[in-house]
């Protein structure tokens, strides 16, 4: 299949990305350079600079809305994908009403009781959407270590599972891009499966 | 009993637990977690009530902050 055909394939599908910081941001971009048709992004935070060495940002917008920013980015890279945005604080009851008709959605949050809420929320409530997972990728190096992790039909996992941002073990650009481009990768497989 | 934990076999002394005595069991000490059995999720709030019985599929699956 050569990339026209891919293109015109991920044209036709909505993929919702729940939080746009560094796993968001750089994840988004990926699939719009891909050519997913439809993204629908959420996050309520804004731009700061301590965010540039790994979010999908320039020093220009700090002080925007990551939302705001991201769906520019996007457009200044491939203006054909759709883009819908959310400035919102995503909650359980929040959840399945944004992420409505989406063919696949990306877990992007940063802290790990939003990530489990999240799980819990799509799983229980949009049963059969597939969700891609971020959790652990804090640090340098140790390439190794990050895998990719198939539950089951409705859940993968991307990650080492056990690196815990904190302030000796801050989250850096290669880690968190490859974590993040992971995920893209999975929804591409999960996209190119579907009719 | 014996069950698949996340693709590999365990076995347990007793005939049925629930999911906080395996986490006990396995002295699994992460915060933030998700398990499913047989495909079904378990919200965290119902580890207590929560029964594992024999050859159940147990999915767990570790949660670290950062993104």
């Amino acid at each position: 299949m050569n990339f026209t055909e891919i293109r015109s394939h991920l044209g036709k599908f909505r993929v919702g990305i729940a939080g746009a910081g560094g796993l968001g941001s750089n994840c988004a971009i990926a699939l719009a350079r891909s050519g997913v048709g439809t993204l629908v992004l959420s996050d309520f935070d804004i731009i700061e600079t301590s965010n540039l060495n790994r979010q999908y940002y320039f020093a220009d917008q700090v002080g925007q809305l990551k939302t705001i920013a991201l769906k520019e980015n996007i457009t200044r890279i491939n203006p054909d994908v759709f883009v819908i945005v959310h400035q919102k604080k995503l909650d359980r009851i929040n959840i399945p009403e944004i992420f409505s008709g989406c063919d696949v959605i990306v877990e992007a949050f940063d802290r790990a009781d939003m990530k489990e809420m999240l799980i819990e929320t799509v799983q229980i409530k949009m049963h059969g959407v597939p969700l891609v997972v971020g959790s652990g990728m804090a640090g340098w190096g140790k390439c190794d270590t990050i895998r990719f992790r198939k539950i089951d039909e409705t859940l993968y996992l991307c990650g080492d599972e056990s690196s815990e941002a904190s302030d000796n073990l801050p989250l850096l650009a290669p880690r968190v891009g490859i974590v993040a481009n992971m995920q893209a990768n999975v929804v591409l497989e999960i996209l190119m499966k579907l009719r | 009993m014996k069950i698949l934990l996340n693709n590999r076999e365990e076995e347990f002394a007793k005939e049925t637990i629930s999911v906080s005595e395996m986490l006990a069991l396995k002295k699994f000490s992460f915060k933030l977690r998700v398990i499913k059995i047989n495909g079904i999720l378990i919200p965290s709030e119902k580890y207590d009530s929560a029964i594992i019985h024999n050859n159940d599929n147990v999915q767990m699956l570790y949660l670290m902050s950062g993104g």
